[in-house]
């Protein structure tokens, strides 16, 4: 009897199913079926009753659940924009450095070397209202007041937006550099030849090229933006008074501190989705902008 | 002649500007980092001065009480070194054969639902660490891993196997088909003419996927948090919460743990980079 051969391609990515099956898959087929029961940490006989959706109608009714996801919304839509705006800037100013850009590169890239809740940290610290840099540069300028930068619900926002634009817009002016690096010379110069203004070339030479980069770099960043949470938790824990409360504190905040695993885990599958509409957004615009450019496939 | 003149003064203009602009990018990179190495070397009393000291003193005061005794305000900080090399490093090594082969398969053969199995495998990554980490826990808890530098690098692996495929693919679709195939004809089995022939033009893509996963597992804090309980296995993002108390942070030993924490990856960003750059080249355009 011969026995059929399983195919090569499925062989070669067995490891990497049997690893994510493993670590992934079971542990959200768990969390799946609690988010259908009054899960709670404290009292580990609840998870064998079930609620059905009790929890999803719960959460679909509190304001405070909606105003988080609101607010993660937006919180995701500015930091992703300007890190774009501001990664694409970085790398145009880079790809005109002709001496010492190797250096500038490494330099470059020195923020994300920092790991997110270090970062976190370091920005605590340093919009610290009392005795952080920022203040006390704006005192020895003469500006006599103590800004309570984390405290103050508008401030803290911006405070935690400007420590996750800084830690990740090197990804984006990464990304961009090297598709600058790859572009092919030729239709500039053929541009330049027709008589195009600097702008006109870059609008409808460059940019177009740099659309798959600037989609992978979107896509990359609208996953790992999740990774937000260490900031954020360190930052203000999104407080002061949930002002800053985005998805996954006020998860965390449900899941550990309220103890209601099985209240959290339907969070997380809501924000999860909030994830997927924004991978297969961005990996559509992808795969859209890779076919104008003849490189599908 | 005049109109020469202003071409040249506009010229100047443009590069001065654009000297300004990149030096003021670069500072607000390096600052906010650079402010947290220089108060790891300024003693306490000066870090919490107010109003500021703006002309800092030295002292070590604070890498000498990180390496003291416990009584001293010091931390195992070897043991957390230790802990984050070994887990990162293995992590990245098993992640990087792992996606490897994965992204070999993607690249090279034609099979139903492929790009489904692609987006499917990024949505994993979509997953946030705080939704993992609890039910990871219970079932690392039963299988007896929690708090060993294997259950850490089995989640780091499956962190970071989704995102070196799809890099890995990328590079692997750079290289032309005919380079296997004539290798093939002058006698290599598929298994040696991926190693003789594809494997050294893909090396600085697989060096750039490799940065990406040691430097994600060297930072991780949410799962670590979850996964380790002592000494044995705490990374250093997690020992880091050592120097906070309920209301105080002892900003001082923070800081020079975090220069500690930087500098490896300081040191193999510097290293890998110029490959960084080649690699992304190749993976993000054909992917």
């Amino acid at each position: 009897m011969t026995r059929r051969r399983l195919p090569e391609w499925f062989l070669l990515l067995l490891p990497a199913i049997i690893v994510i099956a493993a670590v992934v898959l079971i542990p959200l087929i768990f969390s799946l079926y609690s988010s259908f029961t009054p899960y709670k940490l404290t009292r580990p006989s609840t998870l064998w009753k079930w609620v059905g959706t009790y929890n999803y109608e719960k959460i679909l009714s509190d304001a405070k659940f909606w105003a988080a996801f609101g607010r993660t919304v937006l919180f995701l839509t500015i930091v992703l924009n300007l890190e774009l705006v501001l990664g694409l800037g970085i790398a145009l100013l880079m790809n005109k450095v002709t001496w010492g850009q190797r250096t500038l590169r490494t330099i470059l890239m020195f923020p994300m070397m920092f790991s997110p809740i270090l970062v976190g940290f370091q920005f605590k610290f340093i919009f610290n209202d009392n005795i952080g840099l920022v203040n006390n540069v704006l005192q020895s300028l003469g500006y006599d007041a103590a800004l309570p930068w984390l405290v103050n619900g508008k401030l803290a926002m911006f405070s935690i937006m400007f420590a996750e634009i800084w830690m990740s817009t090197s990804v984006f002016a990464i990304l961009i550099l090297a598709g600058l690096f790859a572009m092919p010379r030729d239709p500039l110069e053929a541009a330049r030849v027709d008589g195009c203004t600097p702008w006109q070339s870059f609008r409808h030479i460059t940019l177009p090229f740099l659309m798959p980069f600037i989609y992978i770099a979107m896509t990359i960043r609208s996953l790992d933006v999740a990774r937000a949470y260490d900031i954020v938790q360190i930052m203000t824990g999104g407080g002061p008074a949930r002002r800053t409360e985005l998805l996954w504190t006020l998860m965390s905040r449900t899941g550990y501190v309220d103890a209601r695993m099985g209240l959290a885990n339907a969070m997380g599958y809501v924000s999860i989705i909030l994830s997927i509409l924004f991978t297969v957004y961005f990996f559509r615009k992808l795969s859209a902008a890779r076919a104008e450019l003849g490189m599908a496939g | 002649m005049d109109r020469n003149l202003s071409h040249r003064n506009r010229k100047r203009i443009l590069k001065a500007l654009h000297f300004t602009a990149l030096f003021l990018t670069m500072a607000i990179i390096c600052i906010p980092g650079l402010w947290i190495v220089l108060n790891s070397f300024r003693p306490t009393v000066e870090i919490m001065a107010k109003p500021p000291v703006w002309t800092p003193s030295f002292t070590l005061e604070h890498y000498r009480a990180m390496f003291g005794g416990a009584g001293e305000g010091g931390v195992p900080v070897f043991s957390y070194f230790r802990n984050s090399l070994i887990v990162s490093v293995t992590s990245t090594l098993i992640a990087i054969l792992i996606g490897m082969s994965g992204g070999y398969a993607f690249a090279r053969y034609r099979f139903r639902g492929k790009s489904g199995y692609f987006v499917g495998l990024m949505l994993f990554r979509a997953v946030p660490g705080v939704a993992l980490s609890l039910p990871l826990f219970i079932v690392f808890a039963r299988m007896g891993i929690i708090d060993t530098h294997f259950g850490l690098i089995l989640a780091y692996v499956a962190m970071n196997v989704p995102f070196t495929i799809w890099l890995t693919d990328g590079f692997f679709r750079q290289i032309p088909k005919e380079l296997h195939e004539a290798a093939e004809i002058d006698g290599c089995t598929r298994w040696q003419a991926f190693w003789r022939v594809e494997f050294p033009v893909a090396k600085s893509g697989v060096a750039s996927a490799a940065i990406f996963a040691f430097l994600t597992s060297w930072n991780e804090f949410a799962l670590a948090s979850q996964l380790t309980r002592s000494v044995g296995s705490k990374t250093m993002p997690v020992g880091l919460l050592d120097f906070t108390a309920e209301f105080t942070i002892n900003w001082g030993g923070m800081c020079a743990l975090a220069v500690l924490m930087i500098v490896p990856a300081l040191i193999l960003t510097f290293l890998v980079q110029k490959h960084l750059i080649a690699g992304l080249t190749f993976g993000g355009v054909k992917g």
